[in-house]
């Protein structure tokens, strides 16, 4: 089963639309697809518009490969849950996102284990086919917390908001 | 009896509100609310008071003054004693709120921000008492503590 999701906050038209035609050509392989805002409505694959967040991390678990656009939330969760991604940036010229941010994010994570970030819809569409027959080496599973230096970092910054008082009252 | 410490957890919906969550081992012994935009985002944080904002993007900018109106209820309601946010924009309303309020406030710029700080932590850069980025060359450029990422 694939899951593909532009997120929840922005459209993503060209990655729905590449998925929908991926699907029209693999009708016996199972895909999903969370749209948002999106104009374009998939014609060959069951989907949603922004589904409860329990549902979507369910449909995470459940699927053998997360295709999504290059946001932080979808890589995070899906590293946390130990899934193989193929993922492809939002472009600013394309009126996809406020700025070209998820080009720098697939700069620092394109040789991260377990995921495959590509540059256009043909390669997207080639890879889903691949991935399925010969699923990436995925990394391990992440913990769901932050590094323990901004974990720290943080709690002395609370500590400073408002010191805790001694049990002696001082 | 010292008073309960309060702080006010708060980001935008999507890849803020995942950052956001992974940082809750460092609220330990706090009395944490939580802010962002999706109701159903409430299930994620049991036990706490969950309030929403509405979705101001930077392509609807109009949607500004509900945030803040919404979020000056939220700060009312709540007199923080601390506010942590992992962005975006929207999210600059409490800093405002707590600086007038006399909260401290920390913004932590998103860990998507792998090149350059975003726009709006450049502006909270002024409003928060703090402000560190995630990526050492980021910080670095703006001037700003490197502390770590959320992965």
């Amino acid at each position: 089963m694939i899951f593909a999701s532009v997120g929840s906050m922005l459209p993503f038209d060209r990655l729905v639309r590449a998925v929908d035609d991926w699907a029209a050509a693999n009708p016996a392989r199972p895909v999903f697809v969370q749209i948002g805002d999106g104009a374009y409505e998939p014609r060959h694959a069951p989907f949603a518009r922004v589904m409860p967040q329990a549902e979507y991390r369910q449909r995470l678990r459940d699927c053998t490969l997360f295709v999504a656009h290059v946001g932080m939330g979808s890589i995070l969760q899906a590293l946390e849950d130990g899934k193989q991604m193929l993922m492809l940036p939002r472009l600013h010229a394309l009126g996809e996102h406020t700025t070209d941010h998820q080009l720098h994010t697939a700069a620092r994570f394109r040789d991260r284990p377990g995921l495959l970030i590509v540059d256009d819809v043909g390669q997207l569409q080639a890879n889903m086919t691949r991935l399925l027959d010969t699923p990436l080496a995925a990394g391990h599973a992440i913990s769901a917390e932050a590094s323990p230096s901004l974990l720290a970092g943080v709690a002395r910054f609370l500590d400073t908001a408002a010191p805790r008082r001694r049990p002696d009252g001082q | 009896m010292a008073r309960p410490r309060r702080l006010l957890a708060v980001a935008s919906g999507g890849g803020h509100w995942i950052e956001l969550l992974r940082l809750r081992p460092a609220f330990a012994g706090w009395d944490v609310a939580y802010v962002s935009m999706f109701d159903n985002y409430a299930a994620a944080v049991p036990g706490t008071r969950y309030y929403t904002v509405p979705d101001a993007s930077r392509f609807d900018k109009l949607a500004f003054p509900k945030v803040f109106a919404k979020a000056a209820w939220i700060m009312a309601r709540e007199r923080p004693h601390a506010i942590v946010t992992t962005g975006s924009a929207p999210m600059l309303a409490f800093l405002s709120l707590g600086r007038v309020m006399g909260a401290r406030s920390l913004w932590i710029d998103s860990i998507a921000q792998a090149e350059e700080m975003s726009s709006s932590g450049r502006l909270a850069k002024r409003l928060a008492t703090q402000a560190v980025c995630q990526w050492p060359e980021v910080a670095a450029a703006e001037g700003l503590a490197f502390w770590g990422g959320v992965l």
